[in-house]
């Protein structure tokens, strides 16, 4: 089973690297975008076939180790 | 008393804080590699700067599952001193044994530079032979040391006297300039609320010496001997006969 980890700075926490990405996007004249955070992106592939399961233990990984959740949210896809 | 200094892949300061207790201090230090789980008996455990596992995914984060750290946090949960250095101050944020974390300077650049620090707090063994307000100099250098917690851990860090270290200017005053990385409420270095795991992102090894610029990171060092010989003569006293 294919899964996506998607890791966010929480709200609140300075995202010194998405504010600048939002300075040069206004550079450009791209002025229409705002809150621009960067994070992270994990895909991984896991074994078995439950759904529930493989929820449980991806929720997991994201607590124990993929995100710290003092600074980072985060939220992930199963695909079959 | 003895110093452990742990070494993970790609830690760079460990020698450097190995020369300063062994050369510049004389004192005994063994070389912890981060697959023992023997701390072979050390006083006190220092984490070293550097870029452990290439500070891959955060900085710290997969330190703290490396065969050393569980004898470091069973070790630090039964009282033991742990003292970490720059990366060493991440892997014990991420370890949960310091709240918050450290995250990208503010700036979004690497900072190298001497710094002024005040020192708030000498209740601690890592501070028990420093002055509360003296203002310290000592070097930083890291691109991620901007601390960060929520606003209730923040206030439980100033209330229960937990800020150890904050960036001043010369005249030891807390201001924004004197921020080199963002960090709230300028913190430098905390203690855990039992004040035997302290973490600063200044590198007390790289004042040492006169050679460097600065001797006041023995200051840091010298406290933990001073702790030490307090807990050796307490015992002493303890198991001296009655008369």
């Amino acid at each position: 089973m294919r899964a996506r980890v998607f890791i966010t700075p929480k709200k609140g926490v300075l995202d010194p690297q998405g504010k600048a990405i939002e300075h040069s996007l206004h550079a450009l004249q791209f002025t229409e975008a705002h809150d621009v955070h960067l994070g992270k992106y994990v895909e991984l592939t896991l074994e078995g076939s439950d759904r529930d399961r493989a929820s449980r233990r991806l929720d997991e990984m994201c607590r124990k180790l993929l995100a710290n959740g003092v600074i980072e949210d985060y939220r992930f896809e199963l695909e079959e | 008393m003895r110093w452990g200094v742990v070494t993970f892949p790609g830690s760079n300061d460990d020698h450097d804080t190995l020369y300063a207790l062994d050369h510049v201090l004389g004192e005994e230090v063994v070389s912890l590699w981060h697959k023992e789980r023997d701390l072979k008996q050390v006083y006190c455990v220092v984490l070293p700067g550097g870029f452990s596992y290439g500070d891959y995914l955060r900085c710290g984060a997969l330190a703290r599952f490396s065969p050393v750290m569980e004898a470091v946090i069973e070790f630090a949960h039964a009282g033991g001193l742990v003292f970490g250095i720059c990366n060493g101050f991440q892997v014990l944020c991420e370890a949960g044994l310091l709240p918050g974390a450290l995250v990208r300077n503010r700036s979004l650049r690497f900072v190298c530079e001497a710094v002024h620090l005040r020192l708030e707090e000498a209740e601690t063994p890592f501070t028990c032979r420093c002055t509360p307000g003296e203002v310290l100099t000592i070097p930083i250098k890291h691109g991620e040391g901007c601390y960060v917690a929520d606003a209730a851990t923040l206030d439980q860090l100033e209330s229960n006297h937990q800020v150890v270290l904050r960036y001043v200017d010369a005249s030891g005053r807390a201001t924004e300039a004197a921020n080199p990385n963002g960090s709230l409420n300028n913190i430098a270095g905390i203690v855990n609320a039992r004040r035997n795991v302290f973490g600063l992102m200044p590198h007390p090894e790289h004042a040492s010496e006169k050679i460097q610029g600065s001797e006041d990171g023995l200051k840091l060092f010298r406290s933990v001997l001073a702790a030490y010989d307090e807990r050796e003569h307490q015992r002493m006293a303890s198991v001296a006969p009655g008369h």
